[in-house]
């Protein structure tokens, strides 16, 4: 579908899927640490804790917590990609010199590599998901439609990622890209309710990217549909378009001189 | 955006008209007019700095100009870029080949950047990796490749969509003389199936040996263009005379050096002088009393050409 409705982004998604069909290891591997967190704080905080009060009943804190780790498994996958392997690329190979003297421009060249980060943000969560499913950590049908409800999260922490990294010089700025994302894995509602925060605090926790994306999941699981969801689809949408916007600006910059 | 064609003149795929570029306060290109013709060999000869790679760029629509008018197949490349990449191979100065795939897996994913379909695609890259000898590395890495056969590949993966237009940004800097005989014989061979082809280089004799028409750049404008024949024709006298004092040329007096020939050029040590007939001018240089340590007499090239034009020397 991709394909034919933008042909030369996807070719660049193409690329990648060519690249790392030798190298599908370190893929796998990213799928491990949401799992050591499930089995860690799921299943090892939630057997001192019992059950978690969540949408007026109290459920298990795995049940609790796993789709929360669904959800920074797809920011994971999608940061990851869009900002370590961008920048090797922007940096030390050539190879968007080599993209750009073809048809494909940088909008394509964007929009191609937002797809792959995607994906193995998407291949995260669907095995993650699985791996729900056979704990029994999943209380509603509507769980099978994370695995598209992660797309959003992907596309925004992807995009955004992107557009930080082109302002990247060295390999140590992105010490700061962890100072970041480790408080935003650790507070956005992940490991309790965004409730537990006071005044002006939550409503920063709110504005979290993953607290939205976590939100969007959460309900899912729990089959719990409400209006919520449309503002994390909104928001999420919201980073990505802007986050995109910025990436092929700088690349315009870097690359089109 | 369709593509005029009159029969009757031949069609100037690329033509500039004060073409421009500048960075920050710098001109690297400076109000270039120049046109290449359907199914020429065209040349940009000049040395390190002159702009050859920045009026590439510009043609590829991936370095907006700063002035002047530029067309190529009647499109501006700053509008309609992908439509004009679509025709045209790129070959960089720089090596730009993936070296996260294959030889042959270069060539596949180039062919898909093009948007042509899967069986095409592996035909023509099986065609490509034969015409251009790397048919039994198809499955290598291209980190290990030698640099003459990195240089292949990239203007193998160049031609994967058939271009009417083969660009080369020096494409021979770098390789031994083995290595540039053997592209200088394929670009030939291009040439002649039709593939109009435009090369940067700063060596002469490569463009005296391979271009139907260049102009020489130096310091962002065209100094000259024409015919390697025209050009030294016009711009060189019939043969050149070369002194050699390894011991510098300052002291040797101006009045001497102007008896000798029709022009001369002083080198840090050599002077080169032009004349009708070198013979005659090394025995009036020795009646006039100089001792160079060699000499030696040869037909002018561009390289004089250029010296004579800038005063300096290409691989100044
Ligand atoms: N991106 C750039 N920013 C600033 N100056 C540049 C840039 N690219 C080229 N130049 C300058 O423009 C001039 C022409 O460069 P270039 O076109 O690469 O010359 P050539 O290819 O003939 O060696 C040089 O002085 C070079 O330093
Ligand atoms: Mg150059």
């Amino acid at each position: 579908m991709i394909a034919s409705l933008a042909p030369r982004a996807f070719s660049v998604f193409e690329r990648n899927v060519f690249v790392y069909r030798r190298q599908w290891l370190i893929i796998v591997t990213g799928f491990f640490e949401p799992l050591f967190f499930l089995l860690g704080i799921g299943y090892g905080v939630g057997g001192v804790i019992g059950t978690i009060p969540y949408g007026g009943a109290d459920v298990p804190y795995a049940a609790f917590v796993a789709p929360a780790l669904l959800a920074s498994a797809a920011m994971n996958g999608a940061i990851f990609d869009s900002t370590f392997n961008i920048f090797y690329k922007l940096k030390y190979g050539k190879v968007y010199d080599a993209i750009l003297s073809t048809p494909v421009g940088v909008g394509d060249l964007a929009v191609g590599e937002l797809l792959w980060s995607n994906l193995r943000g998407v291949i995260y969560a669907t095995a993650f998901l699985i791996v729900m499913l056979a704990l029994g950590l999943v209380a509603s049908p509507l769980a099978l439609l994370t695995p598209l409800a992660v797309i959003f999260i992907g596309f925004s922490f992807g995009a955004a990622g992107f557009a930080i990294t082109t302002h990247m010089r060295s390999w140590k700025d992105f010490d700061f890209l962890f100072i970041i994302l480790t408080p935003l894995f650790l507070f956005s509602a992940t490991f309790y309710p965004v409730e537990i925060y006071p005044g002006a605090l939550r409503w920063i926790v709110e504005l979290s990217p993953l607290t939205r994306g976590t939100h969007l999941v959460r309900s899912l699981c729990f089959g719990d549909l409400n209006w919520l969801m449309l503002v994390d689809i909104a928001y999420l949408s919201a980073i990505s378009f802007i986050g995109y916007r910025h990436a092929v600006r700088r690349l315009g910059v870097l690359l089109l001189k | 955006m369709g593509m005029t064609n009159s029969a009757s003149e031949p069609t100037a795929l690329i033509r500039a008209q004060g073409l421009t570029k500048v960075f920050g306060a710098r001109s690297a290109v400076d109000g270039i007019d120049f046109e290449v013709r359907d199914g020429e060999f065209f040349g940009f000869l000049g040395p390190n700095g002159a702009g050859k790679t920045t009026t590439m760029r510009m043609i590829a629509g991936v370095s907006p100009r700063s002035a002047g008018t530029l067309e190529i197949f009647d499109m501006d490349p700053d509008l309609h870029g992908s439509e004009i990449r679509g025709q045209i191979g790129v070959v960089h100065q720089q090596e730009t080949l993936d070296m996260e795939l294959t030889v042959l897996e270069n060539l596949l994913v180039f062919g898909r950047f093009f948007g042509m379909d899967r069986a095409s695609i592996a035909t023509r890259a099986a065609e490509l990796l034969e015409l251009f000898q790397l048919s039994d590395r198809a499955k290598d890495q291209v980190e290990p490749l030698s640099g003459g056969m990195k240089r292949r590949l990239s203007i193998a993966r160049s031609l994967i969509a058939s271009p009417r237009i083969l660009m080369l940004d020096e494409p021979t800097t770098g390789l031994d003389p083995q290595a540039r005989h053997l592209l200088w014989d394929a670009l030939q061979r291009l040439k002649r199936g039709g593939t109009t082809i435009v090369l940067t280089t700063h060596y002469m004799d490569e463009a005296e040996q391979l271009c139907d028409r260049l102009v020489v750049m130096d310091q962002a404008k065209i100094v000259a263009e024409g015919s390697p024949r025209q050009l030294i024709v016009e711009h060189a006298s019939r043969e050149v005379l070369e002194l050699r004092f390894p011991n510098g040329t300052e002291s040797i007096d101006t009045k001497v050096l102007e008896g000798i020939g029709d022009r001369y050029e002083r080198l840090a040590e050599r002077v080169i002088v032009g004349c009708e007939n070198g013979e005659a001018a090394h025995a009036r240089a020795l009646e006039h009393g100089l001792d160079p340590e060699s000499w030696l007499v040869r037909r002018s090239s561009l390289e004089d050409v250029f010296l004579r034009l800038t005063g300096r020397t290409l691989d100044e």
